[in-house]
């Protein structure tokens, strides 16, 4: 463990070398700053009980809702461009008792209105609008309208409560509001019913990961005596290597990561976020593009000190960048052979995400927002264009498009924006954000050589970073040509979709273009002088001039990309027939499969796991209330069976046992479910003298 | 929950006494209600033990509550009890069918017992032998007095309660029998 | 008198009633044991009131609307027994199993 402080410390120096800002407490702005996170949420609320007489049927007060945000939202980043913020308010709420020290830990409610809470403000708010704009479009004649926009609104509410959040036990609630509501939303058209199995897949997956993030805030918050992220702050501020946060620390933070990983959808658990695409296109365009799955980076950057301090939990910064790289460059991969455009883009997203933890991982807090930020717009842009093209040929599959460019020019052209900023070409946004993660890196390489394998980590993570920019530029130009070049290949005649849904795409556009432009090494600081306003500093490095080597480095790979892309697709554009024959011998059936993942999880998993304890439980149950009801007559033949079971699994192996349990209680089974009352009534007076029992003894 | 009172203390308020008759005559009317194997006897059964708490009720000083279940209960709903009697055809003679077969009955008396004491338990450890105090009787003008004024939304709930199950009970049980429905009843 | 003589009542009656309940098969029975343990709460009610000796009757006051609402489940208990004897030729509650999916 001592090598990996090692890889921390100049970090430290770095924190330390300018002299402390100061900060302004914001005032009235962030004194109001609560109702970003209530106005939405009242806003769901009031869509399910009044949304089909309300205006436009809903969409109306969500649309409102996201406008007041972004409104607020804009004018709290440019005050913060100003002068930074940082405000904490809270409100006591109740307490929930004391930890090993004996600090009280207290309840509460609050927001925070800082550097990286605004950009998320703004995040939200801007796509929001622009997504909300778009859904009415998207969603005109479903029969579902007004719950779809009550769920997307209680989305952002949610994931405003999380990015709002000043205390783990907020961050958490909002957490499982953005949880709930993706599950509520991916299964919007559960009439199919792959749809809900891929809601069910991402809420279980995003349970497990949830684990690790619950067990991780059970450990930090005792350790500290607190929820707040100030005082675990203050703690982490302190640097002292024998407090409890620090012991435990490493555990702490991998707890935490894991639960990243599930939101964020790092690899091996990414697998729900492209079943995630059975949602409407918008919904996958703001929360499985722009905002939710940025959850788990946003955690990592709001604990970021915590992760970045010698003794706390740094060495974890291992498991990040491992992580992330493995998932920008495999999920990256997968791109190149889904035929629905909604699942290359969900790969791709994988891949960006990946960045951006590895950008974290790497110590890089300003980089990964920074990608964070302008991945927001070209990927949520990318997204809508996909959504105006399945709009028009009503298909999800490549194979049914193509000559797109003629019929829907503004869709097409708002999209080869996107997918060139994606790419990372000068001077898109993309560009920016992916170089700077590069420079991190490249940093992170050559300047923690002491530390004893950290520096050949960070220099072969550049090279697969690069990789990874190389494989994007080559998926997004077989999207781009598959879907808008050749031959139309689909049913009827496609059309430009509504002005309500192109405007968005345009504006989209824009900033997919201009968002890369506040942040450009040495000559424009203003993200990063934006971003360091917070209460204990990042203590990150950030490039203080363009690299050009590596910026043009970045720059053949996505080029090089993007010409290999179009010797093989565009060769043979016009009749497509040829695309499918690009096929490298192992890798092809690999990709095919998703590595195989999805297979292990289902037969390595999910399916051993589902019959024995499903039955096992059953038989529990079935057992224990039958000798109940039954007397103690029956006591004996089941002590006998249980008897026999035992033998039975000591003489002939476990395959006969638990095939014995099975026979032996499959009958017994059936006895929960009789809907006769007078057995569900017995069973509530036996679980309430058992409850009540248990209450009086204990 | 020792209690500090001894039965002998106990037993020699006269008051006592009426209490331990009518208990012992309610329990064992009670059990019959359970237990009977003729549904006519188990309602006039339920009409003791609820005439016993009606007595319980005026040994509690509690005359208009006593009243109330004499009239609304043996009045009115034992009369609707034997009219559903006769009109489900239920067996009016001896039948053994009535309850369900011994190890059910087993499974529930334990179940029941089990509750017993359970809350038996309960109010001895939370109450042990604190004593009632003495009071006069409730009079009628202040139950009404509280009903109209503390209780009056509660109350014009209850009408609205009993005004659906008027039309419930109306709407659910009005049919005209068809053909076969005369035979089976006739 | 001390309250725990009627509190025990009570319990004893209401447990009575739950064994009527889980124990009987014919659906009027299974009502008549309901009014049994409705009438075990009324004698609750009413010690309770007495013991804590309550300025409005709120004990009494209860078990009014306890004997107001039983008469109306009685009621309603009693049309959908018929109902079902109707439609099943039967009224014993063993055989009612439209619950089971």
């Amino acid at each position: 463990m001592s090598s990996l402080l090692a890889f921390a410390a100049p970090l430290l120096l770095a924190a330390e070398d300018g002299a402390p800002k100061e900060f302004s407490d914001g005032g009235v702005l962030a004194e109001w700053a609560w109702l970003i996170p209530v106005v939405p949420m009242v806003a769901a609320f009031a869509i399910v009980f009044i949304g089909k007489r309300s205006p436009w049927k809903g969409w109306g007060l969500a649309t409102g809702s996201m406008a007041f945000v972004m409104i607020y939202g804009a004018i709290l980043f440019i005050s913060n461009l100003n002068k930074g913020i940082t405000y904490e308010g809270s409100v006591a709420i109740g307490e929930i008792g004391t930890d090993p020290y004996g600090h009280t830990l207290g309840l509460e409610w609050g927001w925070m209105v800082d550097g990286l809470s605004i950009m998320m403000y703004l995040v939200v708010g801007l796509v929001g609008f622009l997504v909300f704009t778009y859904a009415k479009g998207y969603m005109e004649g479903d029969i579902r309208y007004t719950w779809f926009f009550a769920s997307f609104a209680l989305f952002g509410g949610g994931m405003l409560v999380l990015v709002s959040a000043p205390n783990l036990i907020q961050l958490i609630v909002g957490w499982e509001l953005v949880g709930v509501s993706s599950y509520l939303l991916i299964g919007h058209y559960w009439e199919e019913h792959e749809n809900s199995s891929a809601a069910i897949k991402a809420f279980l997956v995003n349970k497990v990961a949830d684990v690790g993030l619950f067990i991780g805030a059970i450990i930090i918050s005792l350790s500290v005596g607190s929820f707040r992220f100030t005082d675990i702050m203050a703690v982490i501020a302190e640097g002292d290597s024998q407090s409890a946060l620090a012991r435990f620390s490493f555990w702490a933070g991998v707890a935490i990561f894991i639960g990243a990983m599930g939101k964020s959808a790092q690899f091996p658990l990414h697998v729900w976020l492209p079943d995630a695409m059975a949602g409407p296109t918008p919904v996958s365009a703001l929360m499985h593009a722009a905002t939710m799955v940025t959850a788990g980076v946003y955690l990592i950057g709001r604990l970021f000190p915590f992760y970045n301090t010698e003794f706390f939990a740094d060495d974890t910064r291992y498991i990040i960048i491992i992580i992330g790289t493995l998932t920008l460059f495999l999920t990256g991969l997968l791109a190149l052979v889904a035929n629905d455009i909604k699942k290359v883009l969900a790969y791709s997203t994988l891949s960006q995400l990946g960045y951006m933890v590895t950008a974290m991982g790497a110590g890089a807090y300003t980089a990964g927002l920074f990608h964070l930020f302008t991945h927001a717009f070209f990927k949520s842009l990318l997204f809508l264009g996909a959504g105006s093209v399945i709009h028009a040929v009503h298909s999800n599959n490549m194979s049914d498009m193509g000559g797109l460019r003629k019929y829907m020019p503004q869709t097409f052209w708002t999209f080869l924006i996107g997918s060139l900023a994606l790419a990372g070409i000068v001077p898109l946004a993309g560009f920016w954000s992916k170089d700077e993660i590069l420079a991190s890196i490249q940093y992170a390489g050559q300047n923690y050589t002491t530390a004893q394998g950290g520096a050949e980590l960070a220099n072969f993570v550049l090279v697969v970073a690069i990789l990874g920019a190389f494989v994007t530029a080559f998926y997004m130009t077989r999207a781009v040509s598959l879907t808008f070049f050749g031959e139309y290949k689909g049913h009827g005649h496609p059309h430009e979709s509504p002005k309500i849904m192109t405007y968005p795409l345009i504006a989209l556009a824009g900033f997919s273009v201009v968002a890369g432009w506040i942040n450009i090494p040495g000559v424009i600081k203003w993200f990063t002088e934006a971003l360091e306003a917070r209460f204990l500093a990042p203590g990150d490095h950030h490039p203080e001039a363009i690299n050009f080597g590596l910026a043009a480095i970045g720059t053949v790979a996505a080029v090089a990309g993007i010409a290999i892309g179009y010797f093989i697709w565009f060769a043979d554009r016009e009749t497509q027939k040829e695309r499918d024959k690009f096929r490298i011998p192992v890798l092809y059936p690999l990709l095919e499969h998703k590595y195989y993942i999805d297979d292990f999880y289902m037969d390595g998993i999910v399916r051993p796991l589902r019959g024995p304890v499903a039955r096992a439980v059953d038989w529990f149950n079935g057992h224990i209330i039958d000798l109940v009801i039954n007397g103690t007559g029956w006591l004996a033949v089941r002590i006998a069976r249980v008897t026999y079971w035992v033998d039975q699994r000591g003489v002939d192996g476990v395959f006969n046992a638990s095939a014995a349990a099975t026979g032996g209680t499959g009958g017994l089974v059936r006895l929960l479910q009789t809907g006769r009352i007078q057995q569900y009534v017995f069973l509530i007076v036996a679980g309430t003298v058992v409850l009540v029992a248990g209450f009086i003894i204990f | 929950m020792a209690l500090a009172i001894t039965f002998g203390d106990w037993i020699s308020e006269i008051e006592n006494w009426v209490f331990a008759v009518l208990a012992l005559v309610m329990v064992y009317s009670a059990l019959r209600v359970v237990t009977s194997k003729n549904v006519v006897h188990a309602a006039l059964f339920l009409v003791i033990t609820l005439g016993g708490s009606a007595a319980m009720f005026v040994l509690l000083a509690s005359e208009f509550v006593a009243w109330t279940v004499v009239l609304v209960y043996l009045g009115a709903v034992i009369i609707l009890i034997l009219f559903g009697v006769m009109i489900t055809r239920a067996p009016l003679g001896f039948e053994t069918r009535l309850s369900h077969p011994v190890r059910v009955q087993v499974g529930a008396a334990l179940a029941s017992g089990a509750l017993f004491v359970l809350i038996g338990g309960a109010m001895l450890d939370a109450f042990g032998d604190d004593p009632l105090p003495a009071a006069s009787a409730t009079r009628a003008e202040e139950i009404g007095q509280s009903l109209f004024e503390r209780f009056v939304i509660p109350f014009e709930v209850v009408s609205f309660v009993l005004l659906a199950a008027l039309i419930g009970g109306i709407v659910l049980a009005r049919q005209d029998p068809t053909v076969e429905e005369e035979e089976v009843l006739s | 008198m001390i309250i725990n003589q009627f509190l025990i009542l009570g319990a004893a009656l209401f447990s009575i009633g739950v064994y009527g309940v889980l124990a009987r098969r014919n659906a009027v029975l299974v009502l008549l044991s309901v009014e049994l343990m409705l009438a075990a709460v009324n004698i609750n009610l009413v010690a309770f009131d007495r013991y804590l000796q309550d300025s409005i009757a709120g004990g009494q006051i209860f078990a009014l609307f306890v004997i107001t609402v039983a008469a109306a489940e009685v009621g309603i208990g009693l049309a959908i027994v018929l109902l079902i004897f109707r439609n099943r030729k039967s009224a014993n509650v063993d055989e009612l199993d439209l619950m089971k999916l």
